[in-house]
């Protein structure tokens, strides 16, 4: 009797967190003061259709532009640019006289470049447009009338409609819960969209419209909703309903989001409140910060520089203009200095000078590359095409392929210096394996984890090294065969490694890696203690939140569990024998199958109370009641906790379970203790009226009574046992990691987990390892921190750092590695304060960086301590919500996609769907990258260089006045199509070795990061060149064409000649340097560099076909002027060798003396030394990396030093004992 | 170069709806040695063999290129000889002015040719220090005017010699305007040596360029300012061959224009007198005026740079693989030597 009433008490909505339970005292409130205007009718969205209540539709866009606003929005965005604004001021002025060519080729490169940005503009925004299409496309069940609901896309969705949303869909919009499928109306949402916590959270509706819960009830529906008015607070909401002529307050718990999730419920009714870019999520959404790329920064510098050129030059021709228009000009009849224009007045030739300066601005303007641009976004497209198109970037599992979503970073790959890394999806999968127990003080459990495969791994290579070490020795000390069998224990690693994650990747059951005869198929039952081994497996299966769910397709129940552990270990209850298969308010089912053959019996467990688990309490107990009337307590925790509430007689087992679970600890596996504890009816019927008492009662200690009440019956627990949960790795991860620390990269791992999980992970990643000085640097102890309060704490973790740096100073052992980890705490006081570059030294010097339980805003402040504090490239990468802030203030972000948010693509750089893909991403087309456009911005300037100082030098002898000597479609061509293409295919297919190679030797990637390709030097270096090629190009070309006939036929050369055959050897020289910089002819790059002297020739052909009122005195000019001259032939030959002869000189030298890395590599790959010499080859490759002390090659050489030491001690020892 | 992806949630929501959808194996790229950056290239490396052939390559070539243009160039038989100073009275003291007041200037000079000179003999005139390639000069045409006698009125571009007291010009601008109008006339042992002026000019400009049915109009008529030549008006300019060549604008400031072909042979110390009319103006600016008759060789008249260059550069080159050689002979590296690589040339310090 008593225990019916008790029963009946329980609401079911009491089962769950203390959170939820909602304070019965809402109802003596009155309603909220609503600050708003917002005045929303439910179920009457017809009146919403008119002003004052007209609100947004739910129609959402995330373009920049539509349709009609494109082309101005766009226009300005593309002026904004200094670059484009100086090209469209000269395009203006090419309208006026003062322009020194036609107004046609002016306009018309910087229409074809505006263009092109706007297209690419256009396409992206398009993109933008078929996904916000796609979204408002979707469907969703709207009330049409009359308790008729009807399927309706969302952006047809208004204020005031009721939906009904069923599981596992989005929410449209803001909404307000009436009622939901369970009948106390709460229902389970996943904010994962929101705010990155994968967690479910708990909404409930309002008493009074909980029995709107079918389609029906709303037929005559009616309510009326005042509240605040659209904010972008995801945590707040004030309102009030007036329903029933009442009026009831309502608050946060009632109000569902848009992109939020609906979880673990069949359905749900709601009443749109906030819709389209009203609702929160909307109102939320940032722009990402645009991002530049350090080449690109740079190459900000080169255009100052040249601009600054530009501006003397200028400057000087203007001078001459005017002392030759003030001095000399009047005396020049044929230019009748009487009869002034404008711009010509040789009375004023300051004025003149002026002009003229204009002018030259526009003229030498081909210093400055208007295409550059465009080619560089031309390539970067291209290149992030290959990067989506990479096949071995392809996740076989997700379906995803590696994206480029932001193009203009590609090169910044390939400069990467330090790696970010979240934890949980990204190192890790979020995905638990039940893998060990201890049970009644046995372990159970043979299958290792990873880290105990890679241990074993270490123990085999101490054994060949052992035989090997006898052999001798070589200089330095270096073992002739240690090489040798370093590779081979690499490969034998990668083969081991690789084969135990297929297996552990895919094991036949979800959430269970176990194997262990003795406790499957029933066996348990023959153990000693059989009565402990079901007490265990029944508290796996009874002690939790989760949810059970049939699984028609396999005929089995999948579990809706809160947290991954919690679905390893229903899983593992199932796979024992005891099946979960129901909950009801306040049972739960379980099907028990003790033996093998036996046939399973139902059972059912009446919930008395759930005591939620906590990070505080770090515990999680239920109260059950068999049907024996047994009142159990079960409860399971962290082993810390559980251990200090053991009773005298619950010990028996403490002693050999903590040696498992340090066992377990070492293994890199989460560990949770398992006890329970017998009640008495009356003992628990009292301490139910206290705890019912306390759930009652108002005021702020609530939560800590309850928490008292709570911590009073978790006591005098007895002991079962413990369990050790594998948290997956990603596929590929501690691989990609050392491959990575071989590139030289230092990697951080930030993560919100807490410590011990992080430390765990870490040597799982062998980012840690025995031997590895850890330096924890945490808050101590509380007392400290309230005598002395913040001061006291920052000076603690002051002296921490400076101690730990002061240590690794003093270690004089060279192999020595350090480990700094960090919490988010301390990491608090660290950021907000000038300690910041005192751990940034410290971090620095540290082989590995963990960050444990940071926030999200610490992640991004740890980002940004790390980009500005070390002025180098740092790399963010995650796959939550969480992680968008580092993503972000990295300088590139890498998102993880095919997890279900995907709030960090959206706000990353890259994504990719796995982290081994970093590998290839960074190494391979970041290395190429980087190489590309370091080349081509390179030759760009060469390469307008030695065009546009060709046109300062002739003006000096057309006496300043602005004249070029080429014809203006010539100079229009030079950089649309006539040295364009060559650049553009330098910069999208150039490879100095193959991708194998760039894997096989990681080393090549600190070219890179050292920026051996784009520093002053080798910037200097080029424009050098291009200086040279022009004063050869013009003086050669000058002196051949001076004054004599030639031709046999006595002509002289005109303007129009000279200047094409001057064009002719611009554009051999520079084809031809492109031919020597490229290391990699495809037949595409043959086409296009020779193409591209074919098409000169071609054009020219066709151009003088033309009528000569378009192609003036070039008409005829290939075929009839200079085709049939044997000098125009002799001087294009001899300038195009004089002008590369240097730069031919010059590589061939250092090719030969001072070769880099990838000179020697291709040499290797060309003479098949790599075939010939597999040993030379495989040596090579294992030398090719940077010192590290992270990942795991760096775990095998640190075991072979301390295994060697201890062998010379042998020796040594051995040899005085003799 | 310009970010832009503005973070939405709602896309968010679409992205991760596509990952669940089935069509999840259309998304894999598909396989092509394009796609996958691995198509067959040819990549050639610089070995010293290869740079050592190619330096000697390049000189193997051009010495003899050099050398034969030299002889080409010293074949030509080049007579300069400067009039304008010798051609003024030597009481003038006013150059400018005697040059622009009308009258007989004519002068005589004798020439002695040097060498045997094969017919077609060229004859030039050259400028000194005459900017035909200021851009105000360069611009003061009309190429549409010149071609069709339709266009007649197009005259926008000539200033400032478009119109004449509100009257088209043709051929209007200041090139036309200004043309040279000296005038040579050569004998040998008193016998007339007939200049030929026909075809000086291009075939192109002569039949597409200058139309045969425009005729000069008010050309010349402006008389305060001087300017050049004036044209027979009944000709079209389609047959004024030295308006043709003249309108042909010059590159540099110094140049020669072709006047005429004597299609005799000269011998050598053979005394040519020539009678010329010292008409042109280059007083004011101080330019220089001369009479150059030249032949030609294939290569065009008289100029040693040429060959020079081809020689300095093939020696040069040579000069290279010398030292190339030399150096590599002292400092050989066998190519693909792994001690090379920089983890080996600095281990430690890596």
């Amino acid at each position: 009797m008593t225990r019916g009433r008790i029963r009946s008490k329980i609401r079911r909505s009491n089962l769950y967190t203390f959170s939820c339970l909602r304070p019965q005292t809402t109802d003596t409130e009155g309603p909220n003061t609503v600050q708003g205007s917002r005045v929303v009718h439910c179920n009457q969205p017809q009146l919403h259709l008119k002003k004052p209540l007209k609100y947004c539709s739910n129609f959402i866009s995330t373009t920049k532009y539509n349709v009609v606003t494109f082309l101005p929005k766009a226009i300005f965005e593309q002026f904004r640019r200094v670059a484009n604004l100086y090209f469209l001021l000269a395009a203006v002025l090419s309208l006026t006289p003062i322009s020194p060519f036609t107004p046609v080729s002016m306009i018309a490169p910087l229409a074809f470049v505006v263009g092109l940005s706007m297209a690419k503009e256009a396409l992206e925004d398009s993109r933008r447009f078929v996904q916000d299409m796609k979204v408002n496309l979707r469907k969703v069940s709207v009330h049409k009338g009359d308790g008729v609901f009807g399927y309706r896309p969302w952006h047809k969705i208004r204020v005031g409609d009721v939906l009904k949303v069923e599981k596992d869909q989005f929410f449209p919009a803001d909404l307000l819960l009436l009622s939901s499928s369970y009948e106390d109306g709460i229902c389970y949402v996943e904010t994962m969209n929101l705010d990155g916590e994968t967690n479910l959270k708990v909404k409930r509706c309002l008493e009074t419209t909980l029995s709107l819960d079918d389609d029906e009830s709303f037929k005559d529906f009616l309510g009326k909703i005042r509240c605040e008015d659209p904010n972008p607070n995801l945590y707040t909401f004030v309102g009030n309903l007036e329903y029933d002529r009442q009026v009831f307050p309502l608050d946060p718990t009632q109000i569902l989001l848009r992109d939020s999730k609906l979880r673990n419920t069949a359905f749900v009714y709601g009443v749109v409140v906030f819709t389209g870019h009203d609702s929160k999520v909307m109102q939320n959404a940032t722009k990402s910060p645009s991002k530049r790329s350090t080449i690109e920064k740079k190459m900000d510098y080169i255009i100052y520089i040249l601009f600054t050129l530009l501006v003397l030059i200028s400057l000087i021709s203007s001078l001459g203009f005017a002392v030759k228009t003030k001095y000399q000009v009047p005396d020049w009849w044929y230019l009748q200095p009487n009869k002034p224009d404008g711009v010509f007045d040789p009375t004023n030739p300051s004025l003149s000078g002026f002009y003229h300066l204009i002018t030259a601005l526009i003229l030498y303007g081909y210093l400055i590359p208007i295409s550059l641009y465009v080619s560089i976004e031309v390539v970067k497209v291209l290149q992030a095409t290959f990067i989506n198109q990479d096949i071995q970037m392809y996740d076989e599992e997700s379906g995803n392929t590696a994206q480029a979503r932001t193009s203009n970073l590609n090169e910044e790959l390939g400069q990467v210096d330090t790696i970010l890394s979240d934890k949980t999806g990204t190192l890790t999968c979020n995905q638990m394996d039940f893998l060990k127990c201890s049970i009644a003080g046995t372990a159970y459990g043979v299958r290792s984890s990873e880290v105990e495969v890679a241990a074993v791994q270490q123990m085999a290579i101490q054994e060949e090294d052992v035989d090997l070490s006898n052999f001798p020795k070589r200089r330095g000390g270096r073992h002739v065969s240690r090489d040798n069998v370093e590779r081979a224990s690499e490969i034998e690693l990668e083969t081991v490694i690789t084969s135990s994650n297929e297996n552990d990747l895919k094991p036949t059951i979800k959430g269970f890696s176990f194997e262990d005869s003795r406790l499957m198929n029933g066996n348990w039952s023959k153990e000693p203690n059989a009565d402990v081994h079901l007490l265990f497996f029944r508290i796996l299966a009874i002690c939790h939140t989760a949810i059970p769910e049939y699984n028609e397709a396999t005929g089995s129940f999948t579990y809706e569990a809160e947290s991954p552990d919690e679905g390893a270990f229903l899983v593992a209850a199932r796979e024992f024998g005891f099946e979960f298969f129901r909950r009801t308010q306040s049972s739960v089912f379980v099907r028990e199958r003790y033996t093998n053959s036996g046939e399973p019996v139902e059972k059912e467990y009446k919930i008395l109370n759930v005591l939620d688990f906590t990070s505080k309490r770090k515990r999680m107990s239920v109260i059950v009641q068999d049907q024996e009337g047994q009142i159990l307590l079960l409860c399971k925790g962290a082993d810390s906790i559980i251990f200090d509430r053991l009773s005298k007689n619950g010990k028996v087992y403490e002693e050999t379970t903590t040696k498992h679970l340090n066992e377990y600890g070492e293994a890199g596996l989460r560990t949770l203790a398992l006890a329970y504890r017998k009640l008495e009816e009356s003992q628990y019927a009292t301490w139910n009226n206290e705890f019912q008492k306390a759930k009652t009662s108002i005021g702020g200690d609530r939560e800590a009574m309850l928490e008292r009440i709570s911590d009073m019956m978790e006591r005098e627990l007895i002991l079962v046992g413990a369990t050790a949960v594998e948290d997956k790795l990603q596929k590929g991860v501690p691989q990609c990691i050392d491959k990575l620390a071989q590139a030289g990269l230092k990697i951080w791992v930030l993560t919100g987990d807490k410590m011990e999980t992080a430390i765990n992970i870490g040597f799982a990643c062998s980012l840690l390892r025995q031997g590895m000085k850890q330096i924890c640097i945490t808050t101590t102890n509380s007392d400290a921190l309230v005598k002395d309060g913040k001061e006291g704490a920052k000076e603690n973790i002051l002296n921490q750092i400076t101690n730990a740096t002061q240590m690794i100073k003093l270690e004089k052992d060279p192999h020595a590695a350090f480990a700094l980890i960090i919490d988010g705490k301390t990491l608090g006081y660290v950021l907000d304060d000038n300690m910041k570059h005192q751990f940034l030294g410290l971090a620095v010097d540290c082989a590995s960086v963990i960050c444990c339980r940071v926030s999200p805003k610490q992640k991004a402040e740890v980002t940004r301590l790390v980009k500005e504090g070390t002025g180098k490239t740092t790399l963010a990468i995650g796959d939550g919500a969480n992680d968008v802030g580092m993503i972000q203030e990295a300088d590139i972000g890498v998102g993880i996609s095919g997890v279900e948010g995907m709030q960090a693509v959206m706000a990353s750089d890259f994504s990719i769907a796995q982290f081994r893909f970093l590998e290839r991403l960074l190494v391979v087309h970041g290395h190429w990258c980087y190489k590309r456009i370091a080349q081509m911005v390179c030759y760009f300037f060469y390469k307008n260089i030695a065009f546009g100082l060709t046109l300062f030098y002739f003006e000096a002898f057309a006496a300043f006045s602005g004249q070029s000597i080429y014809d203006d479609w010539y100079m229009l061509l030079f950089n649309v199509i006539l040295t364009s293409l060559p650049v553009i295919s330098l910069g999208v297919f150039e490879q100095d070795v193959s991708s194998e190679v760039c894997l096989q030797f990681p080393a090549l990637y600190q070219q890179g990061p050292k920026n051996l390709f784009f520093d002053w030097y080798r910037i200097l270096g080029w424009m050098g060149n291009g200086l040279y090629s022009s004063l050869v190009i013009f003086f050669l070309n000058i002196v051949i064409f001076y004054d004599q006939a030639f031709r046999v036929g006595g002509e002289t050369a005109d303007m129009e000649a000279v200047g094409t055959t001057m064009f002719t050897c611009i554009i051999w020289a520079v084809n031809c340097q492109i031919a020597l910089t490229m290391s990699h002819f495809t037949w595409i790059q043959h086409l296009l560099v020779w193409g591209s002297i074919v098409t000169w020739y071609l054009f020219l052909f066709l151009y003088g076909m033309m009528s000569p009122l378009i192609s003036g005195n070039a008409y005829q000019i290939l075929v009839e002027v200079l085709g049939p001259a044997p000098i125009y032939w002799a001087a294009t030959l001899l300038v195009t060798i004089t002008c590369n002869l240097p730069y031919l000189a010059h590589i061939s030298f250092q090719r030969c003396f001072n070769p880099m890395d990838h000179h020697i590599i291709q040499e290797i790959k060309y003479y098949k030394k790599d075939i010939e010499d597999r040993h030379m080859w495989t040596r090579e490759r294992s030398k090719a990396r940077q010192e590290t002390k992270i990942g795991f090659t760096a775990r095998v050489e640190a075991k072979i030093r301390q295994l060697r030491g201890r062998l010379q001690k042998k020796h040594s020892s051995n040899l005085s004992a003799s | 170069m310009m970010s832009s992806n503005t973070a939405s949630s709602s896309a968010a929501v679409a992205g991760s709806a596509d990952s669940a959808a089935p069509r999840r194996n259309s998304k894999k790229p598909k396989y092509s040695r394009f796609t996958q950056q691995e198509l067959p290239a040819c990549k050639p490396i610089l070995t010293p063999r290869w740079v050592i052939s190619a330096f000697l390559l390049v000189s193997v070539v051009f010495i003899p290129i050099g050398v034969v243009s030299l002889f080409a160039s010293r074949d030509v038989v080049e007579i300069v000889d400067r009039y304008d100073n010798d051609c003024i009275p030597d009481n003038t003291t006013d150059k400018v002015n005697y040059i622009q007041t009308p009258g007989d200037k004519s002068c005589n000079r004798n020439i002695t040719v040097p060498k045997r000179m094969k017919q077609p003999i060229f004859v030039y005139y050259q400028l000194d220090n005459f900017y035909q390639n200021h851009r105000r000069y360069v611009k003061s045409r009309s190429d549409a005017q010149l071609r069709d006698n339709s266009s007649a009125s197009d005259t926008s571009s000539c200033k400032p010699e478009d119109m004449y007291n509100g009257k088209i010009i043709v051929p209007c601008g200041l090139i036309a305007w200004s043309l040279f109008n000296d005038t040579y006339s050569f004998s040998r042992n008193s016998s007339q040596l007939n200049v030929n002026k026909k075809d000086i000019s291009w075939k192109s400009d002569r039949e597409h360029k200058f139309g045969s049915d425009v005729y000069p109009l008010n050309f010349q008529a402006n008389g305060t300012v001087i300017g050049g030549a004036s044209l027979n008006s009944s000709i079209p300019l389609s047959q004024q061959e030295d308006l043709i060549v003249w309108m042909r604008t010059a590159a540099l400031p110094t140049f020669r224009k072709l006047y005429g072909k004597i299609e005799v042979d000269l011998e050598p110390n053979d005394v040519i007198s020539v009678t010329l009319q010292n008409n042109y103006n280059t007083y004011s600016f101080n330019g220089k005026k001369k009479l150059v008759l030249s032949t030609t060789s294939w290569l065009g008249g008289k100029n040693d740079f040429l060959g020079i260059a081809y020689l300095t550069v093939g020696g040069l080159c040579f000069f290279l693989a010398l030292v190339f050689t030399l150096v590599y002979l002292v400092k050989p590296r066998r190519l693909g030597d792994p001690s090379y690589l920089s983890w080996n040339r600095n281990p430690g310090g890596r």
